[in-house]
């Protein structure tokens, strides 16, 4: 009779056991599903005509050059503007604030910040920088995509800071240097690399958002550099061409997705191995 | 980590240069000594100044993202203030949205949000769950980091791209599969006959669901395999000790261990899904009504103002937008702020062990 037990205890164990293993694999099929059909489809309308020529009218062939340089653009720009703000932010936290009821307010914002949805950061960009100007532009894009960045750099310069031993903080200030410079000579540097890895990680972020665009910097069909007028982005051009019932603009965007994905892939893939050297 | 080594030229600032001020005869020592004196005060000065510059520099930062918060919440009051005052809290109940009468109700976009949410998170739950109880009990070493990494890869894609592909791919296939069986297994059952009721589209709130699922599984996994592994080893050890199986140490051991790091990870999942925009928008439908059918296509708020932001006319149409923005931020906020003092209330506990 115990044995009885002790096999539908096992038996059990193996089952909920091999459900996990199932999970898996059901996460994993997606990843698969979803990169399978890129390759496939991006690689279908993939040509040099992509990286030299601007987005076409229908039933035109084109490329999707003004949509690469917007999106570099915008994202240079809000990273820019962003990485700054939220290097500071973290640096406070970490260094000036560590026990500052500040310091608890902050990261409970930001952290609330990080994950809050991105239509909601266009709708206010659009209510601070479209509005009062009246038209769109790529300075209210590359807007949107600052608040976004902020959060993350804010976030993994906080966690890197701190895990930089005290020791090394004690010992700059005992040769008697002042507490700014121990930060930015001492502090920074020895965080450097998981600093580095955060702002990678927000650039990976932006370049595939899409919703703060469509209404900051909403879209372009020409070549455009002049930031107070609406720009093109790949995730902007995307949006537009696969709802569209065009095939050669369905085409075009499968492209541009595989571009944006595997430029994200990347950029995180490389994040990581940074932050991976790092830690250990 | 190396400690970087000190600039030597910073001495300069800090050494006091009296060696040489000893041999001289009183006066001349005086002046070169308040003359050394006056110099070091001044650069001594200059780093204070330096230094006080670059803390309220940080100190503006940490505030700024403080009003940045701020400011999103009263933009979006003061963008949706108009439909707020023309429909009051009627906009929370009435289904109509109508852009010629300009008669506007937000209850059919924040019915799919909750919806395609609560779907997305009964799906994706035991699926993370699964993953993570997979990843750190049963897993071998060897696959560990690539299968973490693969799962997390999943976070790492972009959402129009999750939309692209239910659309082209995703959702043809639930049309000619899943949903023709579904509909004619259900067909006879009283309350799942009108959940699963025809005619296929494909795109629909069952779809966006999926899709939904598919994008947060790794937001669980993630934070399950850190708490799973705040876990001490002598607690399951112990339990193995005592001839537990390893699903009886998962299921009587771990889990309740970690029962509020997982709440609070669903509870993140649960924020990121109701406020997920582009995916949901190719593949929900986009229609402002209130269907018993889970095949039927439907709308969410973030779909909405994706879809209809830019095309609308009109103060009250823009205004009633931006109300739905406001009420979704607020949804969103409550439910984050909820999961991250759960993870707080987590660490603390971490901490003072």
């Amino acid at each position: 009779m115990t044995t009885a037990r002790y096999t539908r205890r096992k038996h059990k164990s193996t089952l909920w056991m091999g459900l996990c293993i199932g999970a898996t694999v059901f996460g994993l099929t997606w990843l698969v599903l979803v990169l399978g059909t890129l390759l496939y489809k991006g690689f279908e309308g993939f040509s040099v005509a992509v990286f030299t020529q601007m987005t076409p009218p229908p039933g035109s062939d084109g490329g999707l050059l003004n949509a690469i340089f917007g999106s570099i653009v915008m994202t240079f720009a809000g990273v820019a503007v962003g990485s700054p703000i939220g290097i500071l932010a973290g640096t406070y936290m970490a260094e000036y604030g560590r026990h500052a009821k500040l310091t608890s307010v902050v990261r409970f914002i930001n952290d609330i910040l990080l994950s809050a949805p991105s239509i909601i950061v266009g709708l206010f960009v659009y209510t601070v920088l479209v509005a009062p100007v009246g038209h769109f532009s790529a300075l209210a894009g590359a807007a949107s995509l600052a608040v976004i960045v902020i959060p993350v750099v804010t976030r993994t310069t906080e966690d890197m800071l701190l895990l930089v031993p005290n020791q090394l903080r004690e010992a700059a200030s005992a040769l008697g240097l002042p507490r700014a410079v121990v930060i930015r000579k001492i502090a920074y540097k020895a965080a450097r690399a998981g600093m580095i890895t955060g702002i990678l990680l927000a650039v990976a972020r932006v370049s595939g958002e899409t919703a703060p665009l469509l209404f900051t910097a909403l879209n372009n069909q020409f070549w455009s550099m002049d930031l107070s007028k609406p720009m093109s982005s790949l995730p902007a051009v995307i949006f537009q061409f696969a709802l569209s019932p065009y095939a050669d603009w369905q085409r075009l965007a499968w492209v541009g997705a595989l571009l944006i994905t595997f430029a994200v892939l990347a950029l995180s893939i490389l994040a990581r191995t940074l932050s991976g050297r790092n830690a250990t | 980590m190396s400690g970087a080594p000190v600039p030597l030229t910073l001495f300069r600032f800090v050494r006091f240069p009296l060696t040489h001020v000893d041999f001289m005869t009183d006066a001349t020592a005086t002046m070169a000594f308040d003359a050394a004196l006056a110099q070091r005060m001044k650069v001594l000065r200059k780093l204070r100044l330096n230094d006080m510059f670059f803390a309220a520099l940080t100190r503006a930062a940490a505030y700024f993202v403080l009003l940045l918060l701020g400011a999103v919440f009263i933009s979006l009051i003061f963008g949706g203030r108009e439909a707020a005052m023309k429909f009051g809290l009627g906009f929370l109940s009435s289904q109509s949205w109508n852009p010629v009468t300009e008669n506007f109700g937000g209850l059919a976009p924040i019915y799919g949000t909750i919806v395609t949410s609560f779907i997305a998170m009964l799906i994706a739950v035991p699926v993370g769950l699964g993953i993570a109880i997979f990843l750190t009990e049963t897993c071998p070493p060897v696959l560990r980091r690539p299968i973490g990494t693969a799962v997390e890869l999943l976070a790492g894609i972009p959402s129009i791209i999750y939309g692209i592909w239910g659309l082209f791919v995703f959702a043809p296939f639930l049309q000619r599969t899943l949903q023709p069986t579904l509909i004619d297994a259900f067909a006879n059952i009283p309350v799942l006959n009108t959940l699963f009721a025809g005619p296929p589209y494909g795109i629909g709130m069952l779809t966006a669901s999926f899709i939904l699922a598919i994008m947060v599984l790794p937001f669980i996994t993630a934070v399950a395999r850190d708490v799973f592994d705040t876990v001490p080893p002598m607690l399951k050890e112990a339990a193995y000790g005592v001839g537990c199986t390893r699903w009886e140490v998962v299921s009587s051991i771990v889990v309740p261990y970690t029962r509020v790091g997982i709440i609070g990870g669903v509870m993140l999942a649960l924020g990121r899904a109701l406020g997920e925009t582009m995916a949901v928008t190719f593949v929900i439908g986009n229609a402002h009504k209130i269907a018993p059918s889970l095949f039927a296509p439907g709308t969410t708020i973030s779909a909405t103002i994706a879809n209809e932001f830019t095309e609308a006319v009109g103060d009250v149409y823009t205004s009633s937008l931006i109300l739905l923005g406001l009420i979704l931020f607020v949804i969103t906020f409550i439910v984050l702020a909820l999961a991250r003092l759960l993870l707080y209330r987590l660490e603390k506990q971490g901490g003072t062990k």
